[in-house]
């Protein structure tokens, strides 16, 4: 049971062999590595993810899970292979230009401005504002702020609309860059550990907000807290010393032998 | 209190402080309280005070350290000095005497070609804007898209001031060499010596000032200039939001350039002499002293920094010469160890204080203070 039938699948799949890949998915690595001073941090042979589907990602500390998110969003360049993302591939485009093509990302240590507000997190992450001059000269128009508004509501931030982000507690700085990343509304959401730091109830409700998000984006969900992971009830990728191990739903998974002795046993 | 009354409330402040320096001191002057050596000596710190409000936009608001504003404000200052220049004596076949005097050619010594656009007042001025602005974008363009950053930065600005500071040294570049630029004799046909030309070159470099302030508030307060905080803050995640960082380094660098073009134009006529020495280390350091003092990310306090430096700088060195670098050293290291935030932040500190003692209640509303 090592393979699942999806890992085949993307052999056939694979941008190389099929025109056709793009219908099926809307991200697609072929063949990477990452290697870093000799160490190979990820290997891995072909992994696609399908239209509108929450993916997750779990595995043991070091496995390569961010350092897939950074060569997917551009931080890191893999040392060999290509990444395909919506028809066209990505592999050499800048980190912005990654981010104008809709792919956005949550880092794992929550990041966002301190200097800045709450408020000002936000309207900063509204798509289409990026350029230059008209930052000079314009003024974001109203219907955004209510949108701003609506999510900060939402995650329980509207209070803290004033304050200086270095002063919300550690789970409000996960909260604003989740949120930041709801309202820039990216075709495809990678989500390093959104549950760290939170409470209990505040994890389903992180749970409840990204399975809403997957009726129109597709997302990568990036997490250790296997409560968690049950919630999101998706298809579950394991990586493992940077290669893909196995994959299924998470009650396959737990069955898997290899899977319990690198990740689940522990 | 809300925000927008607190904003009133500097806004008053700052008119005032400015009509101060427009009309208060000339009429010091008029009145006889105070000499035209007084007021020429002010101009030419409010001159500084310009290139520090453009420091303070891209050091104190974007966290770029810049240690080449020296060298846009000595652009400025040779633009105004070449066109001063050509309207003082003129020697041999019409040059003008400060070039005459470092030739090594005895004859046959004709005006260098970059030497001609000087001569015209308006062309003269629009270089001394556009030569700062020309050369940061170049150093902007290269420095920003490669990524240098912070310390690599500062010395990169600084190894690009010392080599224009050893190029305009030397006699064979026709810049007049370490002599300077000298011999200032009327400017737009009116005589520098005159004590209403001084007052009108102090009134226009205090109108310069308000210029340059209000260009710089206009940018930290438009949605550009939280993304000019956010560079601070983290220019990493900036690109993630699908920002390129590197067009908005780029843009306050050739605002702050430009600016500090303009304080050297102020400066050169009011000082009667304008030499290489603003191009060494020395007044690239002076000008972010003058922002830390005053207060970084503030604008004001840039301007009061610059001033407040100059004129204790003024006072020592007229009663203790000897004593002015240990002040200027005390100041410097008090400053970053025991006030961060400098002289407006210690402002700050003490109006919150008497504030607190006045109504607790105003403060709490402050932390409640709606978005309008
Ligand atoms: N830029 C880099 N330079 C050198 N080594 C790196 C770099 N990025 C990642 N690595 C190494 O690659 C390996 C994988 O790291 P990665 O952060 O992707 O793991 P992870 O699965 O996200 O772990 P965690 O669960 O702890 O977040 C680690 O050994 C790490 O040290
Ligand atoms: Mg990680």
């Amino acid at each position: 049971m090592k393979h699942t039938q999806r890992i085949e699948d993307y052999k056939n799949d694979s941008p190389k062999f099929s025109r056709l890949w793009s219908e099926r998915y809307l991200l697609f690595l072929e063949e990477i590595t990452a290697v870093f001073d000799g160490f190979k941090a990820l290997d891995i042979e072909a992994l696609g993810i399908e239209h509108n589907e929450l993916r997750v990602i779990i595995g043991p500390n070091g496995a390569g899970k961010t350092t897939l998110c950074d060569v997917v969003s551009g931080k890191t360049r893999p040392t060999t292979g290509s990444v395909y993302f919506d028809d066209a591939e990505i592999t050499h485009e800048s980190e912005t230009e990654i981010v104008l093509l809709g792919i956005g990302r949550k880092f794992q240590t929550p990041t966002v401005f301190d200097s800045l507000t709450t408020y000002e997190n936000m309207e900063l992450a509204l798509p289409g504002h990026q350029k230059l001059w008209p930052n000079l000269f314009g003024r974001a128009p109203a219907v955004e702020r209510d949108r701003i508004l609506e999510i900060l509501e939402r995650v329980g931030l509207a209070e803290e609309l004033n304050r200086e982000a270095k002063y919300l507690s550690h789970g409000q700085r996960q909260w604003l860059a989740i949120s930041v990343l709801i309202l820039s509304n990216p075709k495809l959401l990678l989500v390093d550990e959104p549950a760290a730091g939170l409470t209990d109830a505040e994890t389903a409700l992180t749970a409840e907000l990204l399975l809403e998000l997957k009726t129109d984006h597709t997302l990568i969900v990036i997490e250790h807290d296997m409560d968690f992971v049950r919630r999101l009830d998706s298809f579950v990728t394991v990586l493992n010393e940077g290669q893909v191990m196995a994959e299924g739903t998470l009650s396959k998974l737990q069955e898997n032998e290899e899977v319990i002795e690198a990740y689940l046993g522990r | 209190m809300t925000k927008s009354t607190q904003n009133l409330r500097t806004g008053i402040a700052g008119i005032s402080v400015f009509l101060i320096g427009l009309i208060g001191i000339p009429v010091l002057y008029f009145v006889g309280i105070i000499p035209i050596e007084t007021v020429n000596m002010l101009g030419r710190y409010m001159a500084f005070a310009i290139v520090a409000v453009g420091l303070d936009l891209l050091w104190g608001y974007t966290g770029i350290l810049s240690l080449c504003q020296a060298f846009f404000f000595a652009l400025g200052g040779y633009a105004m000095g070449m066109y001063l220049v050509h309207h003082g004596p003129l020697d041999g076949d019409g040059i003008p005497r400060a070039l005459y005097v470092v030739s090594s050619e005895v004859t046959g010594l004709t005006l260098p070609w970059f030497w001609k656009p000087f001569k015209y007042f308006p062309i003269a001025f629009l270089l001394g804007l556009a030569l700062p602005g020309i050369v940061a974008l170049l150093i902007g363009y290269f420095g920003f898209i490669s990524r240098v950053r912070g310390v690599y930065f500062a010395i990169l600005t600084q190894a690009i001031t010392v080599a224009a500071w050893l190029i305009f040294c030397l006699n064979n570049m026709k810049l007049c060499g370490t002599n300077g630029l000298t011999n200032f004799v009327t400017i737009a046909g009116f005589e520098l010596t005159h004590p209403n030309v001084k007052l009108g070159l102090y009134v226009s470099t205090v109108l310069s000032l308000g210029f340059a302030y209000i260009i710089c508030r206009y940018v930290a307060n438009s949605r550009l200039g939280r993304i000019l905080i956010a560079i601070r803050d983290n220019e990493n995640q900036l690109r993630f939001l699908g920002y390129k960082p590197h067009l908005f380094k780029m843009f306050v660098f050739v605002v702050a350039a430009m600016i500090g073009g303009l304080g050297g134009m102020l400066y050169a006529p009011q000082m009667g002499i304008f030499t290489p020495e603003y191009m060494t280390a020395k007044w690239s350091i002076l000008m972010v002293i003058w922002v830390a003092v005053g207060g970084r990310g503030t604008l004001s306090g840039a301007v009061l920094g610059a001033l407040v430096v100059n004129l204790s700088y003024n006072f020592i060195t007229s009663k203790a010469p000897d004593y002015w670098l240990f002040v200027q050293g005390t100041l410097f290291i008090g400053v970053v160890l025991l006030f961060p935030d400098g002289l407006m932040g210690i402002w700050k500190r003490l109006a919150m204080r008497i504030g607190n003692r006045l109504s607790t209640r105003e403060q709490v509303e402050i932390s409640n203070v709606d978005v309008a």
